[in-house]
C-alpha cells in the first residue's frame, strides 16, 4: 500500500510537469470538500487517461460519489484544482463538462417517467430540435441500444414509467453512450449494473472494453469486485476520503483489494468488556426474518443485547427495522417482538423531528401516557423528563423549551435518543442514526447504549460505520435485502464484513 | 438499490404490453365519458342532436376549454393555479371595457396581465413557494382589479369579437371546430415540439432536467406565461359570448379547469398531461353542467353537485384501471 502510494505522488509530481503532453482526460490535484464539520474527501489526486478504463472501489462513505460529482461538475471542490484536457478549468460545471465530452450516469435514476424513451433522449441533446427532431431522436437512442444491448426489447416510444428498472437503467445506459454535437471522451458509469441482470450486465461490460479500446475513456463503479477485477485497467481504492492505492488492476486480486479498502491492521477493539455475553440465558428480544430471505438464516435478540446490522447502505437493514416496528402494532410473518419498542430515525429531518415543538415536546411524545394528567398532558411531568434527559444526556441549550431547531445537529439527534430511552421500550431500533454527528456526541451516546444494556435494555442497530460496531455483541451482515453472515463481536473484522457484503455469488 | 434482475422478453413485453393497453384505456376515459354524456343527452332530447343543438349546448364550452388548457400548462409543472376563475373574470372585465374603447391601451393591459403571471412564475421557483397560496391571493387581486375596471356588470364586447364568436360556418357548429382546434394547436405545441419535451420533464424529474443543464425557471416562466395567455383567450372569448361582462362572471372556472384537466387524464404531479384530454373533459362538464340537467328536469341548483358525481364517477374508473395495471 505504501509503495502504491508513493509511486502515485511521483506520478503526479512527474505528469503535473509535462500536463500538456499527457493530456489526461481528467485530472484533479489535491481536491479537498467538506460538508460543515465532515470531510468527505482529503486531498484527491485523481486522473483518467485517454483509452483507459478506471475503476473506482471503496466502502460507504469512502468518498467516490463525492470525488466523481466533482468530476461531472455537480460538485465544486472546496480546494485543489480540476483540469480537463490538459486545461486547467476555472468555472467547472455541468454544461461545461458536457461541452468537453464528460458524462456520468447517476446512481438515481435521472430519466422523466412521464417521457417516451426518445423524449428521454432529447433532455439531454440541446441540437436534438427542429423539424423531424422525434425520428432523429428516436433512430439515435434505439442505435444505441442496438449497440450495448442487442435484442433489448425497447421501444423508442415507450414511455419510460412502464419500462422495469432493468431497462431503466439500459437506457440511462445507452443515453450516455449517444453523440449529438459534444464530444465524448469519458463517461462516468456508478453502479451501472446495479439493476441488471447477469446477461445484460455482460453486454454492458464487453461494449465498456469496446469503447476503451476505441480510445474513449471510463470509471467505472461497482461493488461487485470482480465486475471491476475483469473490465478495469487500473484501479483506484478510496478510503475515508482519500485515495489508499491506484495500481493496474492486474496487480490486485479480490482479497487484495479487500484488504485495502478494509484497512490491513486489525481495529482495536474500544468497546467496553462488558459483554459479559449471556446467550440463552436472557428472555427473547426479537426474532426476525428479511422478507426475501429464502434459507433459514434469522435475526434473534435477547435482552441486554446491542445487535448491528451491518453490509452495504440500502440492502435491506432499515426494511427490516421498520417491519420490527410495524410488527408491534399488527402482527407480521416471520417476526416475533415480545417487548414495546422505539424507534431512533436516521434521517431526523424527514423522519424524526416536529419542527414547530420545543426540545421538551419532542422528546416526551414518545410518552405521552405517562405524562398524562387525566385527559391532558401535565407540562410538568414533561418538563420533568425533558429535564433529567438533558443532564443524563448532556444535551446542550439553555431553557428545554426553545425551538428543537436551536439545537445544532448532534444535540437534535440526542433529543431524539432522549424520545426513545425516555419512553417504555425495552427494545430501541438505531436506523444508522450517527450521520453526520461530530466524534464528540457520538462517544457520549455509545457509552449511553452500552449502560442502557447493561440494564436489560435491547437495540438493534443499523451503521454504515463500520467502527460503531464494535460495541455491538452480535453483528447481522445484509445483502440484497437477506442475511448473509452472522458474526460474533470476536468475529468480527472490517475485513470480513467487506468480503460478506461484497460476496459476489450469484 | 437491491438488485432486481430485468425480466426475460416474453414475460417483459408482455407486461409491458399490458401496461400499453391500460394506458390507451385510461387515454380512452375522458373521449368514453364524452360519448355517454352526448348519449344519455340523445336519448332525453333527441332535437338537440343537431347543428343548432350543438351551437347552443356547447356555447359556453370555449371559454371553458381555453381555462383548462391553461390550468392544464400550470399542472404540468406540479403547481396549481386557484386565480384562473378570477382572472378570467378580470380579462372579462378588461375587454368589455378598455378593448373596446380604446383597444391599444386594452391589449396593453391584457399582455401586462400575461406578464404578471410569467412573473408569478418565476417568483414561485425563484422563492420555492407553494403555488396554491400564491395563486390563491392573486385571486383576490384579481377580483379586487376586475372590480375596479367595471364596478357594476355592464361594459359591451367590441364588435370583431362578437362577429368571431357569433361566425357560423356549414355543417359543423363553431364551437365543436373550435375544439377540435383548440386540442390540435396545444398537443403540437406541448406534445410534438422539442421545448415541449422539456417543459414536460419539469414535470416529470426536475432534477434530471437541471442535471442536463436546462433551466427550471425558465421553463416555469413559460408555463405560467402560457397559462396567462390562455386565461387572456378564455376571457376574451366568454365575452364574446356573453357579449357584456360582470366582475364574478369567471368566479366558477378555477374548479371546472382543474376539473377538466383531471377528467382529461391529467395528474396532478408528475408531468402527466393531455391537451386532448383536456378539451375533451372541459367539453364533457361543460355539456354535463347545464344541457343534460336542463332535460333530466333537475334543478340548477343541483348543477354544482351533478358536475361533482361525474368527476368522482370517472376518477374511480380510472383507479379501477389503474389498479388492474398492477
Amino acid at each position: 500500500m505504501a509503495a502504491g502510494n508513493t509511486g502515485i505522488i511521483r506520478l503526479g509530481g512527474a505528469e503535473k510537469q509535462f500536463g500538456a503532453a499527457t493530456l489526461d482526460v481528467v485530472r484533479l490535484d489535491g481536491a479537498e470538500k467538506h460538508f460543515g464539520a465532515v470531510r468527505a474527501l482529503g486531498g484527491v489526486d485523481f486522473h483518467v487517461g485517454p483509452g483507459e478504463c478506471v475503476g473506482l472501489v471503496g466502502h460507504n462513505g469512502a468518498g467516490k460519489s463525492t470525488l466523481m460529482h466533482m468530476v461531472a461538475g455537480t460538485l465544486t471542490p472546496d480546494s485543489g484544482t480540476i483540469g480537463v484536457h490538459g486545461v486547467i478549468e476555472e468555472n467547472y460545471s455541468v454544461s461545461r463538462a458536457q461541452q468537453l465530452g464528460i458524462r456520468c450516469v447517476f446512481q438515481e435514476l435521472s430519466l422523466c417517467p412521464n417521457l417516451s424513451v426518445a423524449e428521454n433522449t432529447r433532455i439531454n441533446h440541446a441540437s436534438l430540435s427542429g423539424f423531424g427532431w422525434r425520428r432523429k431522436a428516436a433512430e439515435l437512442i434505439a442505435a444505441k441500444l442496438d449497440e450495448i444491448f442487442p435484442d433489448h426489447g425497447i421501444s423508442a416510444w415507450d414511455i419510460v414509467g412502464d419500462l422495469s428498472i432493468g431497462r431503466r437503467q439500459m437506457v440511462e445506459v445507452a443515453r450516455a453512450f449517444t453523440v449529438t454535437q459534444d464530444r465524448l471522451d469519458l463517461v462516468i458509469l456508478d453502479e451501472p449494473t446495479s439493476s441488471l441482470d447477469a446477461h445484460t450486465a455482460g453486454q454492458l461490460l464487453a461494449f465498456v472494453r469496446r469503447f476503451v479500446a476505441g480510445g474513449k475513456s471510463c470509471i467505472l463503479i461497482s461493488h461487485v469486485l470482480g465486475e471491476v477485477l475483469r473490465n478495469a485497467d487500473r484501479i483506484v481504492v478510496m478510503r475515508d476520503g482519500k485515495m489508499v492505492a491506484s495500481d493496474a488492476a492486474g496487480a490486485f486480486d479480490r482479497d487484495r483489494l479487500v484488504t485495502v479498502m478494509g484497512g490491513a491492521e486489525a481495529r482495536q477493539k474500544t468497546a467496553a468488556q462488558a459483554a459479559a455475553a449471556k446467550p440463552g440465558a436472557s428472555p427473547l428480544r426479537v426474532r426476525a426474518r428479511p422478507a426475501g430471505q429464502t434459507d433459514g438464516k434469522e435475526l434473534v435478540a435477547r435482552a441486554g443485547e446491542i445487535i448491528g446490522l451491518a453490509g452495504l447502505a440500502g440492502h435491506g437493514q432499515t426494511d427490516l427495522l421498520l417491519r420490527i416496528f410495524g410488527a408491534t402494532a399488527r402482527a407480521k410473518a416471520g417476526i416475533e417482538v415480545t417487548a414495546p419498542v422505539a424507534l431512533v430515525a436516521g434521517d431526523r429531518q424527514s423522519d424524526g423531528i416536529f419542527p414547530q415543538w420545543s426540545i421538551a415536546q419532542n422528546i416526551g411524545i414518545r410518552s405521552l401516557a405517562r405524562l398524562r394528567n387525566g385527559l391532558l398532558i401535565s407540562p410538568r411531568r414533561e418538563a420533568e423528563l425533558a429535564d433529567a434527559w438533558k443532564k443524563k444526556i448532556g444535551i446542550r441549550t439553555p431553557d428545554m423549551d426553545n425551538n428543537i431547531f436551536s439545537l445544532s445537529g448532534g444535540n437534535q439527534q440526542k433529543a431524539l435518543f432522549a424520545r426513545a430511552l425516555g419512553s417504555d421500550a425495552e427494545i430501541v431500533l438505531m436506523d444508522d442514526p450517527m450521520r453526520g454527528v461530530d466524534i464528540g456526541t457520538k462517544l457520549e451516546v455509545y457509552d449511553l447504549v452500552r449502560e442502557e444494556a447493561g440494564r436489560g435494555r435491547t437495540f438493534l442497530w443499523y451503521t454504515t460505520e463500520t467502527e460503531e460496531l464494535d460495541n455491538c455483541d452480535h453483528i447481522y451482515v445484509f445483502k440484497n435485502g437477506r442475511i448473509v453472515a452472522n458474526l460474533t463481536r470476536d468475529e468480527l473484522t472490517e475485513e470480513k464484513i467487506i468480503q460478506s457484503s461484497f460476496g459476489d455469488a450469484a | 438499490m437491491t438488485a432486481t434482475p430485468i425480466d426475460n422478453g416474453f414475460k417483459g413485453s408482455a407486461a409491458r404490453n399490458a401496461a400499453a393497453r391500460a394506458r390507451l384505456l385510461r387515454a380512452l376515459l375522458p373521449a368514453l365519458s364524452l360519448a355517454l354524456v352526448l348519449a344519455a343527452i340523445a336519448w332525453l332530447n333527441p332535437r338537440a342532436i343537431s347543428y343548432f343543438g350543438f351551437s347552443l349546448m356547447l356555447n359556453l364550452a370555449i371559454p371553458i376549454a381555453l381555462a383548462t388548457i391553461a390550468q392544464m400548462f400550470v399542472i404540468a409543472g406540479n403547481e396549481l393555479d386557484l386565480s384562473i376563475g378570477t382572472f378570467v373574470g378580470f380579462v372579462g372585465c378588461v375587454t368589455a371595457t378598455w378593448l373596446k374603447d380604446a383597444p391599444l391601451i386594452g391589449v396593453l393591459i391584457l399582455a401586462g396581465s400575461i406578464g404578471i403571471y410569467a412573473l408569478l412564475g418565476a417568483l414561485i421557483h425563484l422563492r420555492n413557494l407553494p403555488s396554491i397560496v400564491v395563486t390563491l391571493g392573486m385571486s383576490f387581486v384579481w377580483q379586487g382589479l376586475a372590480i375596479l375596471v367595471l364596478p357594476k356588470p355592464g361594459g359591451k364586447a367590441p364588435d370583431w369579437l362578437l362577429a368571431i364568436m357569433s361566425f357560423k360556418p356549414l355543417f359543423i357548429p363553431f364551437p365543436i371546430i373550435a375544439a377540435l382546434l383548440i386540442a390540435a394547436v396545444v398537443h403540437f405545441g406541448l406534445m410534438r415540439t422539442s421545448y415541449g419535451v422539456i417543459l414536460r420533464g419539469s414535470g416529470g424529474n426536475p432534477a434530471a432536467l437541471r442535471r442536463a443543464g436546462w433551466s427550471l425557471l425558465k421553463t416555469k416562466i413559460v408555463l405560467f406565461a402560457l397559462a396567462g395567455l390562455f386565461g387572456v383567450l378564455s376571457g376574451m372569448a366568454l365575452i364574446g359570448i356573453t357579449t357584456s361582462a360582470d366582475a364574478n362572471i369567471g368566479n366558477g372556472y378555477t374548479l371546472l379547469a382543474i376539473a377538466g384537466v383531471i377528467l382529461g387524464g391529467g395528474e396532478f404531479v408528475g408531468g402527466r398531461v393531455s391537451p386532448i384530454g383536456a378539451v375533451i373533459g372541459a367539453l364533457t362538464l361543460a355539456l354535463a353542467a347545464s344541457p343534460l340537467l336542463t332535460f333530466m328536469h333537475i334543478p340548477p341548483d343541483w348543477q354544482v353537485a351533478a358536475n361533482g358525481a361525474i368527476l368522482i364517477i370517472v376518477l374511480a374508473a380510472r383507479v379501477l384501471i389503474s389498479r388492474r395495471e398492477r
